[in-house]
């Protein structure tokens, strides 16, 4: 009954959706690993992205290999302007004023994409990539592989911009230790308000690839924000490799779910690994204990 | 709690008793929406404005609780008021289940937070699968005569269900209010506001915890019974959506975290707010679906950012009735942590 191809086939489509899922829970990770602000709006800045993306080449024709650019860029600096203006006040207020901000801002997303755009699904058809790639007796999805294939590098980016240049080094400063970063002389707001930029620019990425691969309606803000939240969780909160790794996981984890159980049952999996993790190892595969 | 206050208290239960006699059918079910709210809400503050412990899952024991009831009716037979010791014990259940999980472990604010949800969703999706109650299709109860009266099996006419609204509002209020000024109320305040020296002053942290959050599921359950035997109708997707939870902890967020009179206000500015722009729309010809919920987006936002500490503490100042806050100024230091 159990194909070994049919097998191995699902196991590559989910680690290469788990790739984008991964890059979607890094930005989620470097907003909470840099401000401590738990973005409840993410899933749903997700799905604006995507409403980009889908819009761009509806309109103009552009596919979503060219506009997740200038997207990603502007994400980059509505975060940067979001941080600034409307969250960093709420960073000294206890935690649950800062989830219901970000509830709030992610409530208004919803909707207006609803009120905007209409609850009918959309998508992306590009004709490039309707043909699979064939390796030996195993197909592979050609858009679902781009689209792995540029979240990988937009993470790799990430990771050397943190590592290596002197900006990262003085926001990862500020993650280890807030006081230590303001003795030392950095602009602390500045570099939290760099942070959520571009922690926005990853979740853009990550939405310009995901209309390859789902139908876009309105409403799937608050599920991917859940993900977002699973996957960190699952991972690690504030760990880089763990958020990609955690998405990887989830990813091959919602396509074995699909192949033995119910499709619709999916999620079921993931909500149920949440909880086994918050309560076995609330830090995570990857995390430290804090 | 001075004279002015309870007069007003009083004329205005007094109001609300004689409501039915001359409101439009539109009014009373208004105003039942905006009383079933004030009791979730009073019944979400018990767990978060009280005790201090985040829940963005409530909506689990709406369903539950609602499924519950629904179930025992709709396949034996058994009326809602057996129905509601199930769904009262099941939620209990649950909610010690969960407790237990998240407090032994020391689980707490966002993760807290989050595990609530994960609970909820999961459940939700569980039940779209539970064909027994009717799988993500829903569960239907026959809709009887609305004009007579069956108060076995709590068949009747919507005054019926607003009186039961009335009834349960009242009831929590009193509750909460007795709550407050009693021995748990200030365990649950002094965790809320520092865990670790309760706990040094020997407080009994986890069993308090556990306390309020069975209190406040089995109080929720009960508003679950109410809204499967009103709406006639459960929906997986409607009673265990994570919009459900939103839904209950807006009113108390917006009429004040701890406060007895919060969640009552807090439910009626927004249950109204949310009519005037639905109205407002329709009179301008603007039919949007999810603009209610953009409404209430825009009032959280608003509050949360110039209203912290919500709308009644200053409200209750400005009518003389400073008073009643002054024991919810517990409240006030929920920010100044």
């Amino acid at each position: 009954m159990l194909d070994p191809i049919n097998f191995t086939n699902v196991i590559i489509s989910g680690v290469l959706t788990g790739l984008v899922y991964g890059l979607m829970a890094l930005g989620l990770s470097v907003i909470f690993g840099v401000a401590r602000v738990v973005n409840f709006a993410h899933g749903e800045m997700m799905t604006i992205a995507m409403y980009a993306a889908v819009m761009l080449f509806a309109g103009l024709k552009l596919d979503p290999f060219i506009t997740v650019i200038p997207i990603a860029a502007a994400f980059c600096v509505l975060g940067y302007f979001l941080q600034c203006a409307v969250i960093q006040p709420f960073i000294t207020r206890p935690e649950h004023s800062q989830f219901i901000l970000l509830l709030a801002i992610a409530v208004i997303m919803t909707n207006l994409l609803l009120i905007l755009f209409g609850p009918d699904a959309r998508s992306v058809q590009l004709d490039a990539l309707l043909q699979s790639i064939e390796i030996g007796p195993l197909l592979i999805d050609r858009g679902k592989l781009y689209a792995a294939m540029v979240a990988a590098a937009t993470a790799a980016a990430l990771f050397g911009f943190f590592r290596f240049t002197f900006t990262g080094t003085a926001i990862r400063a500020c993650a280890d230790n807030w006081l230590g970063a303001r003795v030392v002389g950095l602009d602390v707001k500045k570099l939290y308000a760099l942070a959520f930029g571009l922690g926005s620019a990853c979740v853009a990425v990550a939405g310009c690839m995901m209309t390859l691969l789902v139908d876009l309606t309105p409403n799937l803000g608050p599920a991917y924000t859940l993900l977002a939240f699973v996957i960190v969780i699952v991972g690690g909160l504030g760990s880089m490799t763990g958020a990609l790794l955690g998405g990887v996981l989830i990813g091959v984890s919602e396509a074995l779910a699909g192949l033995f159980i119910v499709p619709s049952a999916k999620s079921m999996f993931s909500f149920a690994l949440l909880i086994v993790v918050l309560l076995f190892r609330p830090q995570g595969l990857l995390g430290h204990r804090s | 709690m001075n004279a002015r206050a309870t007069g007003a208290l009083i004329a205005l239960f007094a109001g609300l008793l004689l409501l039915p006699a001359f409101a439009s059918s539109y009014v009373l079910s208004l105003a039942t929406l905006i009383l079933l709210f004030a009791y979730t809400g009073q019944a979400w503050n018990i767990l978060m404005g009280f005790a201090g412990q985040l829940s963005l899952g409530h909506a689990l024991y709406l369903g539950v609780g609602g499924y519950a009831a629904a179930a025992l009716y709709f396949h034996y037979g058994i009326g809602p008021w057996l129905g509601l010791w199930l769904a009262i014990f099941l939620c209990a259940l649950i909610a010690a289940f969960i407790g237990f999980l998240a407090f032994r472990y020391r689980i707490s604010g966002v993760y807290f937070a989050l595990l609530t949800i994960a609970f909820a969703e999961f459940t939700r999706i569980g039940f779209d699968h539970f064909s027994w109650v009717g799988g993500s299709g829903g569960l239907f109860l026959k809709v009887t005569q609305r004009e007579s009266l069956d108060l076995l099996n709590l068949r009747g006419p919507p005054a019926m269900f607003y009186y039961g609204a009335l009834m349960l509002a009242g009831a929590a209020l009193v509750l909460c209010s007795w709550l407050l000024k009693s021995r748990p109320g200030f365990y649950w305040q002094a965790i809320r506001e520092d865990e670790e020296a309760a706990r040094a002053l020997g407080i009994d942290v986890f069993k308090w915890k556990m306390l309020a959050m069975i209190l406040s599921a089995a109080l929720t359950s009960v508003a679950g019974v109410f809204i499967a035997l009103y709406y006639n109708n459960l929906f997986p997707e409607q009673i265990f959506h994570i919009g459900r939870s939103i839904e209950i902890i807006l009113g108390p967020i917006i009429g004040g975290l701890g406060t007895l009179f919060g969640p009552v206000i807090g439910a009626a500015l927004l249950t109204l707010l949310a009519e005037i722009a639905t109205e407002l729309m329709t009179a301008l010809g603007w039919q949007f679906a999810g603009l209610k919920q953009l409404v209430y987006g825009v009032i959280l936002l608003f509050v949360i950012i110039f209203l912290p500490h919500g709308v009644w503490s200053p409200l209750a100042r400005k009518l003389g009735i400073d008073n009643v806050s002054r024991r919810d100024a517990g409240a006030q230091s929920l920010d100044s942590k």
